[in-house]
């Protein structure tokens, strides 16, 4: 490798027009200084390295071995059998598509009603801080607990809140969690993530400015040509900053699925992070799942990249560029 | 697209991507976890228990008990659940971890453990410290902890699986319980005490998801039914009449005289259900009798206990012990064998037995529990068939049919951990209503297959 590199005392790149009165020996004057002055961020960027990059190296390692810990002995270079065993485990197609179902729902569902809850904030009532910090609440509440509070004292078949609430209404002891597991995870994810989507979009509310809103009313626009045409628009940036986060933190859900369904029954609430978990923590194939971490992050930085992509498309013809 | 926005969308991505890595640095980091070790005289071990009663029993007690005559050793007791407790466990042995000092496992994980030296050969502390007195120990428990006569774990408490019912409830009725109830009988009794108005199930059997879980009782069942997971070959049989048979009716019995919500229910759920008043029979682990029939419990003194219910066997419960053994990579051991001989020592029980109630101490480890008056007045309706049910299992062949690996509840190969939890996922989720038995088991069988291939 050395040998291609370019020895570091070879002449770089022709000055640019603007700095050719300068002598070649002040050019390389200055490259030197440069060089010393960008010395102390050095240590920076190498612990930067360390700390993102050589974990990643090292999954990329694992996902070539068959390395199972709890066969000891039988650790190997296995090169690529790893990810075939993924792309044809059909286990692990239902978890993506599991993964894309309790993101995409949880997301678009509490930016829904995020957006209902940060209209009616908006408004002055009476005890406004008070309601706020209410409905902020679920978000403050640890997920862990969130879960256990949502599996055991609300959705409980014997002894539940919902059960208990819908009994005059001749639903008795409906077992919630494993009769509707997709929708109990949404429900409890949605619950936990509107209060921050009200945060974004009620900032975005704010930064209105009053003057252009009294204008529109002066000119005859009625409340929903208001909202629709002058506080929708404006939210947009907000809204797209809400899912993008939303849809980050999402895809990684876990502590909901691990503590109220475990991923059942059978597959129904498995994504990919709880798939991860079983197999590194169950079957102890360190090989496998770190070939799978690997291949979701291949998928995430494509989608990630596809989807922002395509809102900044959306939005870049909305005239929205010079506010951002 | 002006140069802004393509700057813009570029941070983007690069956001996207450092998120991304991130993940993949968590995901990769899971095996670090350090334990603090002290080089000093006084010493903490850390203890991992599973979430039991008789667990929490030993943690009141430990400070009183233990640390005041061991004032340099401190116990730090780390509780989980069944299935975290494992997969918590497994990790850090494998890895060689060294969080924990001492872990509670069982005799599924024994021989595979001993043979890779991830827990330590205890027979010589064992044999030398006289007050022990390790033939005390109830031999088939000590057997199945046991890896060529070399003991690696002591049993906190032993157990094997029976009928617990509750004699009230069947009097009222006019329905006696058999001696030996088979499991047709029992279904129809289930079917008599099952009452919607009251919220009363006519019994209570584990659904939630695990292989410690919802698989112990169903595997009993699958093998006196003439089931078996594979044959002497290793060809997996989880589609074979006889083993969709047994859950066939195992699922049916749940969903029409068990209780609500079967799938989120495992030893816990079951004896809290018990003594709400919630079911009326409860097929389960044998030390079920000393949390619902001990003092305090609500229902305490009204209990009846049959053997484990039969179809084509003559016995059918299972054979489990928790145990206590140390881990090879601990830094602690003598202060932990230290611990280890004192938690299942007799003074404990004694200890135990005086301040909770001999009904509540750890059953089934040791034979001088079942000769003390004090256990024998106490337990009087549970000691008995208790000690015959784990005198009685075969371990080597509990079904009809010789198997190729050693277990009742449980197929004794690491594979089973997983396998296991994959299977039982698939019998919660027919349980719930979710799928059929059927499809449940086409798929259990295509597990089994792929792990049956790696023993051919």
């Amino acid at each position: 490798m050395a040998t291609i590199t370019a020895p570091s005392g070879a002449p770089g790149p022709p000055a640019p027009a603007s700095a050719a009165h300068l002598t070649a020996a002040e050019v390389a004057r200055n490259k030197k200084r440069n060089r010393i002055r960008r010395l102390p961020l050095l240590p920076a960027l190498i612990f930067t390295v360390v700390v993102t990059q050589v974990p990643f190296l090292l999954t990329i390692w694992y996902s070539l071995q068959s390395w199972n810990l709890l066969h000891p002995t039988t650790k190997h270079f296995a090169g690529l059998d790893n990810y075939k065993t993924i792309f044809t485990d059909p286990l692990f197609r239902t978890a993506l598509l599991n993964t894309l179902i309790l993101t995409l729902a949880p997301v678009l569902l509490s930016m829904l009603f995020g957006l209902c809850i940060a209209l009616l904030l908006d408004r002055k009532v009476l005890g406004r801080g008070f309601l706020r910090t209410l409905v902020v609440s679920p978000f403050l509440v640890m997920p862990a607990a969130a879960a256990l509070v949502w599996k055991f004292t609300l959705l409980d078949t014997q002894f539940g809140i919902v059960n208990w609430v819908l009994s005059p209404f001749g639903v008795h002891h409906v077992d919630w969690i494993n009769s509707y597991p997709k929708a109990t995870i949404i429900t409890v994810l949605t619950w936990q993530w509107t209060p921050f989507m009200v945060l974004i979009l009620l900032a975005g509310l704010q930064s209105q400015p009053g003057d252009v809103l009294e204008a529109a009313r002066v000119d005859g626009a009625n409340s929903w040509q208001i909202f629709r045409f002058m506080t929708l628009p404006h939210l947009r940036q907000y809204m797209e900053l809400g899912i993008v986060l939303g849809s980050i933190y999402l895809v990684q859900a876990f502590d909901a699925i691990f503590m109220i369904t475990s991923g059942g029954p059978g597959q129904k609430t498995t994504n990919i992070p709880y798939y991860l978990y079983e197999v590194a923590f169950r079957s102890f194939d360190i090989g496998r799942a770190s070939a799978m971490g690997v291949v979701v992050v291949v998928l995430t930085i494509l989608i990630a990249t596809f989807a922002l992509r395509t809102i900044s498309g959306l939005f870049s013809d909305e005239g929205m560029e010079g506010r951002l | 697209m002006s140069g802004r926005s393509a700057s813009r969308s570029r941070s983007r991505y690069l956001i996207g991507a450092s998120v991304a890595a991130a993940a993949v640095v968590l995901s990769a980091c899971g095996g670090s976890s350090g334990g603090g070790q002290s080089t000093s005289a006084n010493q903490t071990i850390t203890v991992a228990v599973v979430n039991n009663p008789q667990m929490s029993d030993i943690q009141k007690l430990t400070a009183d008990g233990f640390e005041k005559s061991h004032p340099n050793i401190h116990v730090k007791y780390v509780t989980l659940d069944e299935n975290t407790l494992r997969d918590q466990v497994t990790k850090d042995v494998a890895a060689g971890g060294g969080q924990f000092d001492v872990v509670m496992i069982g005799p599924y994980e024994v021989p595979t453990w001993a043979q890779n030296k991830w827990i330590v050969d205890l027979s010589s502390d064992a044999s030398k410290d006289t007050a022990y007195d390790v033939n005390d120990l109830i031999k088939p428990i000590r057997d199945s902890l046991s890896v060529k006569g070399k003991l690696y774990a002591v049993p906190f408490y032993g157990e094997s699986s029976f009928l617990m019912y509750r004699k009230d409830l069947l009097q009222a009725k006019g329905i006696t319980m058999p001696a030996k109830p088979t499991w047709d009988q029992v279904a129809q009794i289930a079917g008599q005490l099952n009452d919607p108005a009251t919220g009363m199930a006519g019994i209570c059997l584990r659904g939630k998801t695990g292989w410690g879980e919802n698989l112990a009782p169903l595997d009993t069942v699958v093998n006196t039914f003439g089931g078996q997971w594979y044959d002497m070959d290793w060809n997996a049989h989880l589609t074979d009449p006889a083993f969709k048979d047994a859950v066939n009716f195992y699922v049916n019995l749940v969903k029409t005289d068990g209780e609500k919500g079967a799938g989120n229910f495992s030893f816990n759920e079951c004896a809290n259900a018990m003594q709400q008043n919630k079911a009326a029979m409860w097929y389960d682990a044998t030390v079920g009798a000393s949390v619902i029939d001990a003092p305090g419990s609500p229902i305490a003194g009204k209990l009846g206990y049959a053997p484990a219910p039969v179809k084509d066997t003559a016995n059918a419960g299972w054979l489990w012990s928790w145990a206590l053994s140390i881990e090879g990579a601990s830094k602690h051991q003598a202060a932990a064998w230290t611990y280890m001989s004192w938690a299942t020592s007799k003074q404990y029980i004694d200890y135990a037995g005086s301040k909770l109630g001999w009904a509540a101490v750890p059953p089934g480890s040791r034979y001088s529990t079942y000769s003390n008056p004090n256990y024998q007045k106490a337990a009087a309706s549970f000691a008995k068939p208790t000690l015959d049910e784990i005198n009685s299992v075969n371990v080597k062949q509990p079904g009809t049919k010789p198997q190729p690996y050693v277990g009742v509840q449980y197929v004794g190969i690491p594979e089973f951990e997983d396998l296991g939890t994959r299977v039982s996922q698939e019998i919660t989720s027919a349980i719930a209503g979710q799928q059929s038995v059927d499809s449940a088991l086409n798929k259990a069988q295509g597990y089994a297959e792929t792990v049956g291939k790696t023993y051919q």
